[in-house]
């Protein structure tokens, strides 16, 4: 288990803006009728995204009320699935994969390269407060290893000095590309692929 | 190898596009009516005779896991669940059918939703896969946009409506019950078996869960027939199977193959040899971090299928693959595996909870040489306190790893951990130390 604490700093009110209310309501309309407890962790997905990237307890409440549900479950929800921010992690946020199958191919590059580009420790922000890092298990795309997350985006068949220009791109502002960073397309075997030969040329 | 006009999957590699026109002309939605008109009782017993097995992990019969669902439906409404909560270390191949062969995904719902008499089938997603998951979306609003979807969907006379859901980063939520919990909107903590969600799952309605491969194989299967499909692979473990092969080989990739092929080829011919030449290899993980993985000797002629993985007692599992060569610390990798576990376990039972952290801690200081003789059979003892004492498979899935470093790497832990215990007061390890021997020295 992972133990997660919310931040002690919290903002006294939270409330969806228009548009994350339309999301909202659609998404809301998915489920049947009485089951909307189920809409509970998009819409902390999009409490999320509206509040830079991290949950205040007061949108845990807001949501609650929204759904109709006690606080506390929507609490349980929160703290228990760790893609849910508790505490301000900054506008870009980095999560290098250190599992097994990155690990052998040297993620721990990776985490060298946020450490010098980033802050020291994980979930430390940036002097400029615009990002944070932290070690994260299997982001399956363990063909791609070792790869990292920018917020929704996977950077993938990285080493450590692909990883010190992606962040500096992602510092100074910039939307680096993301996907393969050796040149191969998605998935195939580099250079030495051997099957659906036909379709590759057509 | 496998011939390229028997892979499913023809667009693994996303040459041809995802969108709908292109997934057509490889054959996706042409005549899905004419399938769907054989009937529910033709369609499951074509999958028992494809004798397709379910390609999340466990390997259950896709067919026999259909006829499980009610055959009238009463006042509760069933449901159509797909698992695409790929987490397992190794294992990507959910990823790339979502992305680039969406159309099969789809077409597989409707036919399977028609077998099993759903309405409604959500497919979920973990949260990561995000940007996946809206190229998925997009090919769905394209299948409602063409009528293939929604009411009499594809013209089959059926009506269907399909949601995503994602997850948000747990692991235990790619077991079925935990992932039920999940679109409920709770903790995903695995629910007691029995009732199986056939009969009681989603919102207490009678569900059936499928792995995204499984539902997206089963349209090619009905198109040219269970017999050819049967016809790949062996007995009891046929057709063909996406394997990731990742880890140290030269190219590390995805690649649909037959089953039983043999495992060195696997990794000679596509993956490009391991790293340093085959004499380098160590161990490889056959299929994915929760099964045992095997030692180089018996990787030379080992062929990858259920059965046969399971006389190595070990398992195919997901097919992910992972090659380690032998500039790696294997006791390293494994406890970094087992620290994976110890972070995923959701805390529901007691000998799991705990018992992964012990395993990792144990792991971590047997990997530094700090562990005595003893801990190594006591460490094969907390992994038999684990496996088969909790209400899932997580508890097995996070101690065969640990049993398979023992099984065939236990003279490398002794060699490295040859600290006596603390009886012959050889060493003194604080954290041992008899309490009850220190009062009789104070006193």
């Amino acid at each position: 288990m992972s133990l997660r604490r919310p931040a002690k700093n919290q903002p006294e009110n939270f409330e969806f803006s228009s548009s994350s209310l339309d999301a909202a309501k659609k998404i809301v309309s998915k489920y049947p009728k009485g089951k909307q407890q189920s809409a509970v962790m998009a819409l902390l997905y999009i409490a999320q995204r509206q509040n830079a990237n991290w949950i205040p307890l007061a949108a845990m409440k807001y949501i609650a009320k929204f759904l109709n549900m006690p606080y506390i479950k929507v609490y349980e929800v929160a703290t228990f699935y760790t893609m849910y921010n508790l505490s301000p992690v900054g506008k870009h946020f980095i999560q290098v994969c250190t599992t097994t199958p990155c690990m052998i191919r040297g993620a721990s590059k990776l985490v060298e390269a946020c450490k010098e580009k980033i802050s020291e420790n994980e979930f430390e922000l940036s002097s400029d407060k615009s990002c944070s890092w932290m070690e994260v298990e299997c982001l399956g795309a363990c063909v791609n290893a070792p790869m990292m997350q920018i917020n929704d985006e996977y950077y993938e068949d990285l080493d450590k000095e692909k990883t010190l220009k992606i962040l500096d791109k992602i510092l100074k502002g910039e939307t680096p590309k993301p996907g393969s960073y050796r040149g191969r397309i998605n998935n195939e075997p580099e250079n030495n692929r051997k099957t659906l030969m036909d379709y590759k040329n057509a | 190898m496998l011939k390229d006009q028997d892979r499913i999957f023809k667009n693994l590699y996303n040459d041809m596009g995802s969108d709908v026109v292109s997934s057509q002309s490889r054959g996706d939605w042409v005549n899905t009516k004419e399938i769907t008109d054989k009937g529910r009782d033709w369609i499951i017993n074509e999958i028992k005779d494809s004798q397709l097995r379910g390609r999340g992990g466990a390997g259950f019969p896709t067919g026999l896991k259909w006829s499980f669902a009610p055959k009238e439906v009463g006042s509760r409404p069933h449901y159509l669940v797909i698992n695409g909560d790929e987490s397992e270390p190794g294992t990507c191949k959910d990823r790339d059918i979502l992305r680039f062969e969406p159309h099969k995904l789809i077409e597989g719902c409707l036919i399977a939703s028609y077998a099993v008499q759903a309405h409604v089938c959500y497919i979920y997603i973990r949260g990561e896969y995000f940007v996946d998951g809206q190229k998925l979306q997009t090919a769905i609003d394209e299948a409602y946009e063409k009528k293939l979807l929604g009411k009499n969907a594809a013209g089959t006379g059926w009506d269907l409506d399909i949601y995503i859901h994602y997850g948000a980063g747990a692991y235990i939520c790619g077991e079925e019950t935990a992932l039920l919990e999940s679109i409920e909107g709770k903790k995903g903590q695995p629910r007691l078996k029995p009732p199986f969600p056939a009969l009681v799952g989603l919102y207490g309605c009678p569900t059936i869960i499928n792995n995204v491969e499984t539902i997206a194989v089963v349209p090619t299967i009905l198109r040219r027939g269970g017999k050819w499909f049967a016809s790949l692979g062996r007995e009891k473990n046929t057709g063909t199977k996406i394997f990731c092969i990742s880890g140290n080989v030269n190219t590390p990739c995805n690649v649909e193959e037959e089953m039983n092929i043999p495992l060195k080829e696997l990794i000679e011919v596509h993956a490009g040899g391991v790293i340093g030449g085959w004499d380098n290899l160590q161990a490889v993980i056959p299929g994915g971090s929760s099964m045992p993985l095997i030692p180089k000797e018996k990787c030379e002629t080992l062929t990858m299928d259920f059965d046969s993985l399971m006389a190595e007692k070990s398992g195919l599992g997901t097919a992910g693959i992972v090659v380690i060569n032998k500039d790696q610390d294997i006791i390293k990798c494994m406890a970094r595996i087992a620290r994976f576990y110890k972070h995923e376990s959701c805390g529901q039972c007691t000998p799991c909870r705990e018992g992964s952290g012990w395993m990792w801690r144990m792991l971590e200081r047997m990997a530094k040489g700090d562990a005595t003789k003893d801990e190594v059979d006591m460490l094969g003892d907390v992994t038999n306190q684990i496996a088969g004492h909790t209400i899932c498979a997580f508890g097995e899935g996070s101690s065969w790893p640990v049993q398979g470093l023992l099984r065939h790497f236990k003279k490398e832990i002794i060699m490295r951990n040859n600290l006596d215990p603390i009886v012959q007061k050889k060493n003194n390890i604080p954290y041992l130390v008899d309490q009850h021997l220190l009062d009789k020295k104070n006193a």
